[in-house]
């Protein structure tokens, strides 16, 4: 019984690896595009980060960051991989529910959902706006 | 300087943040925030955003290497999680009531505090084979590989342990760092963790517990593509870097590494903030 948690602990946590090494390379890559497009474009003049005014209203939401995207704005790809940043350890709570739901440890399921919960109320603020 | 030249050095200083955050696992904010500011005069605004943002990139690559070497414990780290997001959506509620000095002064204090602590106690390679009620009712207990073979270990004071995290989120929310120091303080001297164990799962739980508060600090503005895309570019190479030296290192030179850089960078910000520089 013991020894068939621990292998099912074990194959858990190497997914869990694996979907956050994933997804870590495929916003670092999409950052690194736009990184790259965004300084040929606007390498040589003069940034002004010194006093806060906050991103214009097309940087902040999920779907506004998509129509930037698809009219290729090196700022809005950069912007998309961020957020896919932001989604590598949301999915690894979505994955751990599902896990522990396999694993028929429900009261990890429970406490998986509950975090899912608190971090979707945070999420709902950027997906509606 | 141009937006290039910005950008390369700002990339450079994020890589080295990375992999010291990596190697005492505190992430790699309280660097990030201190540099951004101090150093290139950015608005500690913009410094929160690109850190919280950053943290998620440490957090989440030095992880994916740890979860398979199986140190951290994801029981342990899922269940504080839900202490660390409430914090964390709490922290970033306040944050926007929150003038600059303060906040530089807060963050100072923070790192302080963090470095007197990490001091303090050292209990290295504990071994103890019961914890109390709650633990076992978690399936918090549990074992890890070392040199000298498994080693099992048991959660102390769950409760305690739980409000250290919930303390810890909230700072995380407020600052836009993971507060990866208080959450060891939680693991290592609440709970009784092994030193290992402790950096490792507060590493895996960073991620999340900054990703609750990023939603709504994009929302609000706080997160600038142009200055975040050097910071985590740089933080994720320097964290990837980390976790690979982590395993091999000692813990008792990395305690004396994290509290003299730490302790340094608090001095300057409370500095700052008290003269209204930042």
């Amino acid at each position: 019984m013991k020894n068939e948690r621990k292998i099912s602990d074990v194959d858990i946590e190497s997914v869990m690896g694996r979907l956050l090494i994933t997804g870590v390379i495929i916003s670092g890559a999409l950052i690194l595009f736009g990184g790259v497009y965004y300084l040929l474009e606007k390498g040589l003049s003069i940034p002004h980060y010194k006093t806060f005014v906050g991103e214009p209203s097309h940087l902040r939401s999920v779907k506004q960051i998509f129509k930037g995207v698809i009219h290729f704005d090196s700022l809005s790809i950069i912007q998309l991989g961020l957020l896919l940043l932001i989604a590598t350890p949301i999915s690894r709570v979505i994955f751990s529910v599902i896990g522990f739901f396999f694993e028929k440890d429900y009261l990890y399921v429970v406490i998986s959902f509950i975090v899912l919960i608190i971090i979707a109320y945070s999420i709902f603020s950027v997906a509606t706006g | 300087m141009t937006v290039l030249l910005f950008s390369l050095i700002v990339l450079a200083g994020s890589f080295l943040a990375g992999l010291v955050g990596a190697l005492t696992g505190l992430g790699g904010g309280v660097i990030i925030i201190p540099m951004l500011t101090l150093l290139f005069g950015v608005d500690i605004h913009y410094a929160i955003g690109a850190s919280l943002i950053s943290v998620i990139a440490t957090s989440s690559g030095a992880a994916a290497a740890y979860v398979k070497e199986g140190i951290s414990n994801i029981r342990i780290g899922m269940f504080l999680e839900i202490a660390t997001t409430l914090g964390a959506v709490g922290g970033a509620m306040i944050a926007v009531y929150a003038p600059t000095d303060t906040i530089a002064v807060i963050f100072g204090f923070v790192l302080v505090f963090s470095a007197v602590i990490s001091l303090k106690k050292k209990n290295e390679n504990l071994v103890q084979y019961s914890g109390g009620k709650l633990s076992q009712i978690l399936k918090l207990n549990s074992s890890y590989p070392t040199e000298h073979g498994e080693i099992s270990y048991a959660a102390h004071n769950v409760p305690g342990g739980f409000i250290m995290m919930a303390i810890a989120g909230l700072i995380s929310g407020l600052l836009g760092i993971g507060s990866g120091a208080l959450k060891v303080i939680a693991m290592d001297h609440f709970m009784k963790l092994p030193f290992k164990v402790s950096t490792t799962t507060s590493n895996f739980m960073i991620g999340v517990t900054a990703a609750a508060s990023a939603g709504i600090y994009m929302q609000r503005g706080y997160i600038n593509p142009g200055l975040s895309m050097p910071v985590v570019l740089g933080v994720i190479t320097g964290a990837f870097l980390g976790s690979k030296i982590l395993v091999k290192s000692k813990t008792k030179w990395l305690r004396v590494l994290f509290a003299c850089i730490i302790t340094f960078l608090a001095v300057q910000m409370i500095y700052n903030g008290l003269t209204g520089k930042i």
